[in-house]
This record gives C-alpha cells, structure tokens and sequence, in this order.
C-alpha cells in the first residue's frame, strides 16, 4: 500500500522504489539504538548493577553518545590486511541482515516487496552474511579472526538446516511461501496463532498444537546460533577468541558490524512473531475498527509487530545473560543429533496431519 | 598430496582469559591442541632477591603482592615461619583474629576463582554476583586495617590494629547473607546443564600425577586425596576447629576433571563459613601487641613452614644468618608449581578447553612470576 502511496505521489516507479527500500533502514537504526541500550539496560539489571545512568533518562541517549564517539574514532586498517575484502566485509554482512527485512510485513500496509517466495528470500538472503563473516575473518589476517569466521560459518549453514525444516512445517499448514499470506491465515485472534495450531477449525487445529510448539522451539533454538547469541556465540567467544571474527576492526567498520548483529536479531525475532505469534495482528482485535478509524489498523499492526519483534529480541538477551556458553563440538552435536531429525519428524507428523 | 602443518597460536599476554600476563604458545592440528608451552615472567619483580635487602617487617608487604587475591593467607604464611623461627607464641586473640582473617580471604578468592571461571565458559553475571559479596569482604577489611588488597594487617608477632567495632556483628550478618548467594551460584552455574557439559570429564587430572607434579590445594583434593595444611600439619589454631576436607567425587565426569575443581572450591567455602562462624563465637578478648618484637632478629638457622593458601601450600622457606636481612628467602608458590600440570591436561583437547582446564586450575600470576 505503501509503496502504490509513493507510486502516486512521485508519478514513478524509481523513486518510489528508492524510498520504500529505504524505509527499513528508518526502522533499523533507531531499533539498534534502542537494543543497545536495552541490553545494556537488561544486563545490568539482571547482574544487580544499574547500567548507564549519566546520559539522558536512566542514560536513554548512551547508544546516540556512543556512536558519536565511534564516528570521530581512527579507522585502523592493519597493513598486513587484504584491504578490499576488509573493507567490503562488514557492508556485505550489514547488507545481508538488511536484505532480509524487504520481505518482513511490518503490517497489513507495508511490506517492502510482497514477492512470493518471501520467506525463503530471507533464508537466502541471509546466508550471505555468512560469506561476509567469511571475507572479515579470511582479510584480517588474524588467527583468532580466522577461527571465529569458520567456526561462525559452520554454525551458521549448520543451524539453517533446523530452521529451514521449521519454515517448510508451517508452509505446510498454510500452504504458501508468502510472509503476508502466513500472517493473514492467523487472523487477529491470539488463538489462531500458529503456536495454537493456526485457524484451522476443529480436531485438526489440538492435534497440530504440541507439535506447533515444538517446532517453534526448535526456530527459536536455532535462531539464537543465526545470529551468533549465547549459548551459541562461539564465533565471537570472548574469552577464547577475543572478539572473533571482529577482532581487528575499529571505529564505523566496527559498528557495521554491531549494527548488522542487532538488525538481524531482530529481523530472526521478527520471522519467528510472524511464522508463529501472529505477525503483525494485535491478540485483542483493533481499537482503530472499534472507534471506525480504519486508517489507525495499519499503525496498531505496526505497532503489535515492533513489540513482538522486541519482546523476542529480550528473551535473546535474557538467555545470553543467563546462560554459559557451548563448545564447538558441542554445538555440533546438538545441531545434527537433536534438532535436524526432531524437525524433520516433526515436519512429516504435521505433513501427515494435513493430508489426512 | 595435500600437504598440513600444525599452527602456532599465540594466546596472550594479553588475552581476556588468561587470567593476567600468562603467555601460551598453543600447537594446534585444526582446533586441537598438540602442545601447551606457557611462558612466564612478564610479571617478575625479583621478589627473592629483594627481600635479601630489607628487614624481617619490611617483607611483609611485598609478601602481599605475591597472591595478590589471598594477601591475608601470604602475611599468615610468612608470619607463622618467621615466628617459629623466632620461636615467639603469639597472644590467643591474635590467633583467633588471624584465623578469621584467612579463612575471610579463602571465601573471597575462591569467588574470584568460581566467578572468573564463569566468565571463562561464557557466563557472565554469575561473575557479578560473585563479585558483589567479595565487596563486602573487601570493606570488612577496610574496616580492620584501612587497606582493600595489599593489607600489611598480619604482622610479626601480632596484628597492626585491633578489629573494629561491630566487626564480629557484621561478619556474622555477611556470612548469612553469603549462604544464599552459595545457593544461587549452584543455582546458576554449578547445576546448568550447559557448564556440566562443558566442565564434566575435561582435563581429568588423575591422583598419580598430580602428586607427580607436585599439585595441591583444591586441585590436589579434586583428585581424591584428602591433604589439607590445616589439618594434616596445622598451624596458628586450626587444630580447635572442626570442618570438612571436600574432595573430588566426580558428581557428573570423573574425578579430577574440570568440573570436581571447580565445585570443590564452592564446597571449600561452606566450610570456611563453618570455621569463621565458630571463630567468632570463641573469639576472646585480650592484647594483640603483647608479642610484637621490639627488633626482628633470629637467631642462626634456617626454615621451611607451610601454610595453605586458597590455591595450594604456600612455603617460606628462610634462611637466618643472626642479621636483621634473612640471608635467603624461597617461596614455594602453589600457583607456579600447580600451572606445571597444564601441558598435560590440555593436550588433545579444543581451544575453548585450555580455557576451561587454565580457569579451574585456578593461578594467579602474581604469585607465579613473583
């Protein structure tokens, strides 16, 4: 709708693209900056401290403080370093995240491309990152860089095996690739969510309900090793590997890098709300239909999503405040002894539920 | 043919777990290890040497920057062999004093111990928690003497201040609070599936050669033996006190392994609990000046006398000429000699092991390069 808005104003289709591309790059900065600082925020709280309290409110501005220091930092490039991949690296790894937000429904009226296979664009488009992670690792000349890049790469492709099985299980329920399609099967009522076994009407919908829960464990277990959260942050293990494959990177190289993990850790967040928590629908029903404002739906939608979105990125951070840290080998194990033959049974109970 | 060679990796000096300026030269095949060499000395002050320079009192400071988390347990060890060799028996409240002191450090650096550990496998806030009760002993102490890490309290023959007001009222209100906090570090750590998985069965240190290489401490009874200073060869008062020696069972691996020295250090402060609360009660009053010597000069000979610090047996062994200067001092570091052991345990294991196995054993650089 958004971009048919654009198309109209502008009288074209370049502009109008140009614009609706950039407007999740509106969305992301200032969500990074309010992660940051709500990390921070969590973490202290967590550890009995109070975190940072000088900078504005309880330090709200902290993260803008931040990155105005990051900006007037020395831009080091080692000069051992292969400086075209060093310097590509941390742009592919924040294009990677920020790809995967063209196909997300932030509500019913924007969605930066509502192709088709939506959902396995994001899979796709994701997988780059890897590569990028690669590029930083590979170009820093560094061992330690070098170990978090291939450990992160293994993880990486490993774990989207699980997620991969995961998405096919609610395809399967809803019967297409296209994110808004999933989100409108589950209607704006919180029992229809898929977690609750979807809008399907009756036995069927109880049958599908534990197995729905698990397969959304199992997304959820895996997302946490896409983007490299504890207990799954190996690549960036800090007291083994020093910061990973981020190691030798300083001042906006640096927070590229920092930007592209809270981006993605909200655009995995955001996958999940929408295969499993009713994307961008309210659970209550919608104050703008009951007060006949129709115009406010899109903006409650919007609003519903960003806090799913939110409330999923905190368990992140709550688990990574919590919980200690896998070895590799373990976490291999897990992958591929525990989680890809749980989903895969899991995805032909569900297929056979559906046939039947 | 593909030709492989192994990498040399270079872990520290400066590296987050390294626990200081410890410097690793890591063979590696992959990400497993082949060979552990550790490099030592970035820390060195000539510790020795010096003290051939100054007066008996005069070491005592430098004896706290030996273990710079157990500087009560150092001053105690140094205290207790230059008293035997003067042959001076200190007042009983000085002893009971002493006693509380130590065993107030022994909690604290074995916090430090399990809360750094934490950090190692990945759990942070653990780190905090145990951070935030050895607060509280470090301003216990502030109290006592005025200083927070290097205290000079234990002195030759006696203490440098009585302890302060309320002293015994507010230890006894921390350690109450303190046994909620063993409880959740279980909680949290001891017990998480997770750091099970990756302690349990790691760097398995069997009895034979641990007593090989010379280990002791809550390393030495991870492995099974039984062997505490404080009991089997007591000093000051430890003999009136009645506590448990834990050893290493291997709950969830073998005994020895990763998991046992961490957990034994948990167990070890339980018990230090046990003995400051009956330490506190039997506290008597009295002088704690009465033995100070006027000028510290022993008479010729010589001695070795032992104490158990948090890390292992700490040994002074002095050398009297009949001056004011010993002619030789040697410290046997536990530290030191417990690092030995860690080529061993980390060969064929990963890197986030070395990690893993470097934390339990538990040094601190201070005292290795001394």
């Amino acid at each position: 709708m958004i971009y048919e808005f654009l198309a109209n104003l502008f009288g074209g289709d370049v502009i109008a693209s140009f614009i609706s591309g950039a407007l999740p790059f509106a969305f992301i900065v200032p969500f990074a900056l309010f992660a940051v600082w709500l990390e921070r925020k969590v973490s202290a709280h967590m550890q009995d401290r109070l975190g940072p309290m000088r900078v504005g409110y309880h330090g709200w501005m902290q993260t803008i403080a931040d990155i105005l220091k990051l900006i007037q930092k020395e831009d080091i490039t080692a000069t051992d370093t292969d400086k075209k991949l060093f310097n590509i690296a941390p742009v592919l790894v924040f294009m990677g995240s920020y790809a995967a937000f063209a196909a997300i429904p932030f509500s019913s009226a924007y969605i930066g491309s509502g192709i088709d296979l939506g959902i396995l664009y994001i899979v796709a488009v994701s997988g780059l990152v890897v590569a990028g992670i690669l590029m930083a690792g590979w170009a820093s000349n560094n061992k330690y860089s070098l170990y978090g890049a291939v450990r992160s790469a293994a993880q990486v492709i490993s774990y989207e095996i699980p997620t991969v099985i995961v998405i096919l299980t609610v395809v399967v329920v809803v019967g297409s690739l296209n994110l808004t399609k999933v989100t409108e099967f589950q209607t704006n009522r919180f029992w229809d969510w898929m977690i609750f076994g979807g809008s399907i009407a009756g036995i069927k919908k109880l049958i599908l309900l534990p197995f729905m829960f698990i397969g959304f464990i199992i997304i959820y277990i895996s997302s946490l090793a896409e983007v490299n959260r504890t207990p799954f942050d190996i690549p960036e293990a800090e007291s083994e590997l020093v910061a990973g494959y981020h190691t030798e990177y300083s001042g906006m190289k640096f927070a590229m890098f920092f930007l592209a993990e809270y981006a993605n850790m909200f655009a995995v967040s955001a996958v999940v709300a929408t295969l499993f928590f009713g994307g961008y629908h309210s659970p209550f029903g919608y104050l703008g239909n009951l007060i006949g404002l129709t115009w406010l739906v899109p903006i409650e939608q919007f609003f519903w999503f960003t806090v799913k979105g939110i409330f999923f990125v905190f368990v992140q951070m709550w688990l990574r405040w919590t919980l200690p840290r896998l070895r590799v080998d373990q976490l291999m194990t897990l992958c591929w002894k525990y989680l890809i033959p749980i989903a895969f049974v899991n995805f032909l109970i569900v297929a056979l539920i559906m046939v039947l | 043919m593909l030709k492989t060679e192994q990498m040399v990796l270079n872990m520290g000096p400066q590296h987050p777990s390294t626990h200081g300026v410890l410097r690793l030269e890591l063979e590696l095949e992959g990400e497993i290890i082949v060979n552990v060499k550790p490099h030592l000395g970035y820390l060195h002050r000539c510790f020795e040497k010096h003290c051939e320079a100054m007066t008996y009192p005069q070491i005592i400071p430098y004896v706290d920057r030996l273990d710079y988390l157990a500087s009560m347990n150092n001053e105690m060890g140094y205290a207790v062999a230059v008293e035997r060799l003067l042959d001076i028996k200190v007042p009983e409240r000085v002893e009971y004093i002493r006693v509380i002191m130590s065993e107030l450090q022994r909690i604290a650096s074995h916090l430090v111990a399990v809360g750094t550990y934490g950090i190692d496998i990945g759990a942070f806030t653990p780190f905090l928690y145990c951070f935030r009760d050895r607060e509280r002993i470090l301003s216990l102490f502030e109290k006592t003497c005025g200083a927070r890490l290097l205290y000079n309290y234990i002195w030759i023959g006696g203490l440098s201040h009585d302890l302060p007001l309320n002293f015994v009222n507010e230890t006894k209100d921390f350690l109450k609070d303190f046994k909620k906090t063993i409880v959740e570090i279980n909680d949290l750590l001891s017990y998480n599936k997770i750091f099970i998985e990756r302690t349990a069965n790691v760097g398995v240190l069997n009895l034979e050669s641990a007593i090989n290489y010379g280990i002791t401490g809550p390393n030495l009874r991870a492995s099974g033996l039984k062997w505490d200073i404080r009991r089997d060869d007591p000093y000051s008062i430890y003999d009136r006190f009645d506590f448990e020696i834990p050893v290493g069972k291997g709950l969830h691996g073998q005994v020895g392994d990763c998991w046992d020295r961490y957990f034994l250090r948990v167990q070890e402060m339980e018990q230090s609990i046990r003995i400051i609360e009956q330490a506190l009660d039997q506290l008597p009053e009295g002088e704690i000046t009465s033995a100070l010597p006027k000028r510290v000069k022993p008479p010729e000979g010589q001695i070795y006398s032992r104490v158990e610090n948090p890390k292992g047996e700490l040994g002074f062994f002095i050398v009297s000429k009949g001056q004011l200067q010993p002619f030789r001092v040697k410290v046997r570091p536990p530290s030191f000699i417990n690092l030995s052991v860690l080529g061993e345990l980390c060969k064929g294991h990963l890197i986030a092991d070395v990690v893993a196995i470097l934390g339990s054993i538990d040094i601190v650089l201070g005292e290795v390069d001394r």
